[in-house]
């Protein structure tokens, strides 16, 4: 079993909030680095709907590894899933789209991870994100 | 705005794992891109870890295999798994596949929608109701705790954080607005000091504002009843509200529908009275 974070990715498709270049970046940088992650369309959207697999996205039985969410403002995620059931354990890490570059959030979440690809992605390259 | 499956039937797993060959990064990424855009959940999968269970909805799992019929993906799912073959297939292909296997799963109506409703930062709120009694659209409600809750979301004014404004503790979030700390940044001291996070519902709604617009309807109104010009009356509203909408950001549809005092006072008489009501019967209950 991995002791890798497990990854769940929000991409905002319902607004445009986050920045597309990070957005793109994280997904391609996560893409070409070939890790094993969940993708969800919009959080918001599920929390709306109260979806049931929010729950087990964040909380997999079983497993020991931390869950890291790549999405918004942690304050915003946590108080989100809560209102739509689900609390986030104390070590779910929440990485900031709207803050933080591609580039940091993808050097956080793939450090321990096999950075195949990554330098090939123009991460580096990619827009900051909006102030 | 994106063109999005509600509730989609399916989500998808693209599995790349044992008795798979991989797809090409750029095919990857599109595929998610895609797919995500389309409103389905995605899940990468190398068969290093479970893929997650999901809930009822049907599965599709894409990839290159080498034999479809012999694949174990290790997936648990308490719906359909439904298996295709993807092998030099390109994306427009991919996605016509998961949109085949979504409309047999079930008809599935595409429409526009913006995710938008408050949420409650409950380290912040102090439950005082003051959104409850200011939302006329019934967006908020009282648990069997006394607790504020956000019951109908539906029933929220897209791009509307009206509420957030009236709240004394900024412990309203709308997660898609642009601005902290509205949006879920943190909040700093000179964002409670800060005048728009200070006002109060009769500042907002109430008397100063439809005092304002009595004082100003009625000092016309003389003047507009012997032009007889409605249409300078209704341009006068507009001009007023279109003030408020860009002082508060709130949508003009959204202040249109805003309540009277008297709407904000009887909503209020009315959720006390059901808090009395429901700790009234959970006495008799222990009783």
């Amino acid at each position: 079993m991995s002791d890798r974070p497990r990854i769940l990715y929000c991409h905002c498709a319902y607004a445009h909030v986050v920045p597309k270049a990070t957005k793109e970046a994280v997904l391609r940088g996560l893409t070409d680095a070939g890790v094993d992650f969940d993708a969800a369309p919009d959080l918001c959207e599920m929390a709306a709907r109260r979806d049931p697999s929010l729950e087990k996205l964040v909380e997999r039985e079983g497993e020991d590894s931390p869950c890291k969410i790549v999405a918004c403002y942690p304050r915003a995620v946590k108080w989100l899933l809560h209102g739509a059931g689900v609390e986030l354990p104390d070590d779910v890490e929440v990485l900031n789209m709207r803050t933080e570059t591609p580039e940091t959030i993808l050097n956080d979440l793939l450090k321990d991870a096999e950075t195949r690809g990554l330098q090939s992605t123009g991460v580096s390259d990619a827009t900051t994100p909006d102030p | 705005m994106v063109k999005a499956a509600t509730n989609p039937n399916l989500r998808v797993v693209l599995y790349e794992g044992e008795g798979s060959s991989t797809l090409d990064a750029d095919q990857r990424f599109d595929a998610m891109q895609r797919l995500l855009e389309s409103g389905y959940s995605v899940t990468r999968a190398s068969g290093e870890r479970p893929v997650s269970r999901g809930d009822d909805r049907a599965v599709a799992v894409l990839g290159r295999f080498d034999d479809p019929d012999q694949l174990d993906t290790g997936l648990e799912a308490d719906a359909p798994v439904h298996i295709h073959d993807v092998t030099d297939r390109d994306t427009d292909t991919l996605l016509n596949t998961v949109e085949s296997v979504n409309t047999q799963v079930a008809q599935h109506q595409t429409e526009y929608w913006k995710p938008w409703f408050p949420v409650i930062d409950f380290d912040r709120c102090t439950n005082c109701m003051q959104c409850l009694s200011f939302c006329l659209f019934d967006v908020y409600g009282v648990d069997d705790k006394q607790q504020i809750e956000v019951r109908n979301q539906d029933n929220c004014k897209t791009d509307c954080p009206a509420c957030s404004r009236v709240c004394p503790e900024v412990a309203i979030l709308f997660p898609k607005y642009r601005h902290g700390p509205i949006n879920g940044d943190a909040v700093k001291t000179e964002d409670i000091e800060r005048e728009k996070m200070k006002v109060d519902i009769s500042s907002l709604l109430g008397g100063d504002i439809y005092a304002a617009l009595k004082t100003r309807n009625a000092k016309f109104k003389s003047r507009f009843a012997k032009e007889r010009d409605e249409d300078k009356a209704l341009a006068e509203r507009k001009k007023c509200l279109t003030k408020l909408a860009e002082q508060f950001d709130i949508p003009a549809e959204a202040l249109e529908h805003l309540p009277t005092m008297s709407e904000i006072q009887a909503k209020a008489e009315a959720a006390a009275a059901r808090t009395a009501e429901q700790q009234s019967s959970r006495t008799g209950d222990q009783n």
